[in-house]
């Protein structure tokens, strides 16, 4: 076995440039494929991460009337949906993808809330409960987050974000500012952010509309405040957070399922989830698609490069016809033979394999360079890839290596 | 007795192509015996060879071999014996260029599955029996013509086979280095080896013990004098 190695790399060394030749085809294909898989898949998760964001990891769990969530300024609640209450928490918590969940109530703010004659024409205004800060991953840029006293006290106390901040009060510094909400005062205490700086890639026009986040901006009220302003029995929503971006998905549903086992009838209103990782998961698919396309024409430079391993080995065969018929002779068995040769093969296009693995990164890094699209290396691919590349050479190598099998020990001492 | 060929025919081709090369080949040879085969060009000694060193197989006859019939046996036994019980020399060497010396000896003890450990030792002293100690590991554009034969016919002698055969072993020497050669093939025989030897030179055939000729395919013995 290692001395078949070792023929091989023998062959391949005193050939250096007809093998180096032999294995340009296996690497133009190998680095194509690795190119184009690494663009695919950094396209991929570039869409991923614009979609769901980064690192958050945040499901909302609401309720819907079909296909949008139900808002109850407009709608009606129908009766069979029971208010939500702290004690469903541990339920949802126990979930396994849960780590951490929070109850809150949310409005469209359209009109709802002032500062002078300043208004808000976009926005929501959020009843939230103490976990609703460190669940949704968002930290407190200025001022102070909401105190415990606040909600057992009923303060009447706000946080915005930074649009609303800049809606209301242009620039200038919002804390201790008195705000109206639906006519009654609220002090701004502090402004949130999301914890990390996180703004989707935009490559195009279409990843504008697709990733920006058009709902305004957000005010966040204790929910024990939210009765003087709205319903009592308003049924509110659900924020989780999964262990991971893949666990979203799991998280989501599962809350789902947990909130809709309080509902005491059946209709077209139920809690869902705001899948992000499937919605991400539709648009992969439709950049998929197109570059598969590309992969199969990488595939046929790596046949094409295959057929001229065989070439190659077929003339080698002829070469070394003394060779084989001396190593017959001295007691070789025909599969001694095909081996030697297989593993010839096998090694030509796997160090091609390799090689066009490290054309196709430093092809993906360019692409990456010039269209701003990032790459994705998955060591997976190129660990298939360079197996892949072998076993092209076994399969081309599987003729010459039987021809060389077959080759009558006596013609072939006779050939000199 | 270590081979026997019993109405040895061979016939190359076949329908209007056919070309009958060996005729009625009987032929004895007791273990240890020293055998040179004569013959002009084409005759069909190199077929005879062939056939008795298994490469090939006869068309009709019977060839005994250490007292078995081993004809048509397929590849690998036939492949078996040629490593276990045979060692050929050729005329033009055959040595790997891009192997050592102990190295093309050792190709066949590779072939017979020996340990590696082993197989460095046993080339080394079958390099030692032919008086190349000092030339283990020269490779083989590093050798004399003379040395080189001597490489090969150690490569034969390594597994210690029953049966050493030579086609020219000395065509393509001078007749010092042939010399050398001839005296090597003396030191075996006298150790006991069965040895047959193609030769075109009187000079060479003289070595052996027995002559035989063979002219169009068929076979004679001239009993020595
Ligand atoms: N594969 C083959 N097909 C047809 N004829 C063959 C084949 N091999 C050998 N012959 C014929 O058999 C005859 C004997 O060949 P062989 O090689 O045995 O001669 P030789 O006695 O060894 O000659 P030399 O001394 O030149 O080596 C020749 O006439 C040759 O043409
Ligand atoms: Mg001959």
């Amino acid at each position: 076995m290692l001395e078949n190695f070792r023929e091989a790399f023998d062959g391949i060394w005193s050939h250096k440039l007809r093998s180096a030749l032999t294995m340009l085809g296996i690497i133009i294909g190998i680095a194509s494929i690795i190119a184009i898989s690494s663009t695919i898949m950094g396209t991929n998760e570039q869409i991923k991460q614009n979609l769901v964001g980064a690192g958050n990891n945040t499901v909302e769990v609401a309720l819907y009337q079909g296909d949008y969530v139900l808002d109850p300024t407009y709608q009606q609640v129908p009766e069979y949906v029971r208010p939500l209450t702290e004690d469903i928490l541990p339920d949802i918590t126990k979930i396994k993808e849960v780590q951490d969940a929070s109850l809150f109530y949310r409005r469209d703010a359209y009109g709802m809330i002032w500062y002078g004659s300043e208004g808000l024409n976009q926005g929501s205004i959020y009843g939230v409960d103490e976990h609703f800060l460190s669940v949704s991953g968002y930290v407190i840029r200025c001022g102070r987050s909401f105190l415990p006293e606040d909600f057992k006290t009923f303060k009447k106390v706000a946080l915005i974000d930074r649009t609303v901040s800049e809606t209301l009060f242009m620039g200038a510094n919002p804390i201790n500012k008195t705000i109206e909400i639906s006519s009654e005062p609220y002090v701004v205490v502090g402004e949130f952010t999301q914890n990390t700086a996180f703004t989707p890639t935009i490559t195009s026009i279409n990843d504008y509309f697709t990733y920006t986040d058009h709902s305004g901006g957000k005010v966040l009220i204790p929910a024990t405040t939210w009765p003087t302003l709205f319903a009592y029995d308003q049924p509110s929503s659900v924020m989780v957070r999964a262990g991971s971006t893949d666990e979203m998905t799991e998280a989501g549903k599962q809350t789902a399922a947990v909130l809709n086992g309080t509902l005491t009838g059946s209709g077209d209103v139920t809690y869902k989830s705001k899948d992000l990782l499937e919605q991400a998961k539709k648009l992969q698919e439709l950049s998929n698609a197109t570059n598969r396309q590309l992969i199969w024409i990488a595939s046929i430079s790596l046949l094409v490069g295959g057929i001229g391993v065989m070439n190659i080995m077929l003339v080698s065969v002829t070469e070394r016809t003394p060779e084989i018929g001396l190593k017959k002779a001295l007691g070789a068995r025909k599969r001694k033979i095909s081996a030697q040769f297989l593993t010839e093969a096998g090694v030509l296009t796997c160090i091609g394999g390799m090689l066009g693995v490290l054309v196709g990164i430093g092809l993906a890094y360019m692409v990456s360079r010039v269209s701003g699209v990032p790459i994705f290396i998955s060591w997976y691919i190129v660990a298939a890839t360079v197996v892949f590349s072998f076993v092209v050479g076994l399969f081309f190598g599987a003729v010459p290596a039987v021809q060389a099998a077959r080759l009558n020990p006596i013609d072939a001492l006779r050939r000199e | 007795m270590i081979i026997q060929l019993d109405h040895i025919e061979k016939t190359y081709g076949s329908g209007a192509n056919k070309v009958p090369v060996l005729h009625d080949v009987n032929m004895q040879v007791e273990e240890g015996e020293y055998i040179a085969i004569m013959g002009p060009s084409g005759s069909g000694k190199s077929t005879l060879m062939n056939i008795l060193g298994y490469l090939d197989t006869p068309t009709s006859g019977t060839y005994l071999f250490d007292g078995q019939d081993n004809a048509r046996t397929g590849d690998a036994r036939m492949a078996r014996i040629r490593n276990q019980k045979i060692g050929f020399v050729f005329q033009s060497f055959h040595l790997m260029q891009r192997r050592r010396a102990w190295e093309n000896v050792a190709l066949p003890l590779m072939y017979g599955n020996v340990r590696r450990s082993e197989r460095k030792r046993r080339a080394e002293e079958a390099l030692c029996q032919v008086g190349l100690e000092d030339r283990i590991s020269f490779y083989p554009n590093q050798l004399s013509g003379g040395q080189c034969q001597r490489v090969a016919i150690a490569r034969a002698i390594c597994t210690r086979p029953k049966l050493l055969l030579a086609d020219e072993p000395t065509g393509a020497l001078d007749s010092k280095a042939g010399q050398q050669i001839m005296d090597i093939f003396d030191e075996l025989h006298a150790q006991g080896m069965t040895i047959v030897m193609i030769t075109h030179e009187h000079a060479v055939a003289e070595r052996a013990k027995r002559i035989l000729y063979i002219y169009d395919g068929w076979l004679r013995e001239e009993e020595r004098v």
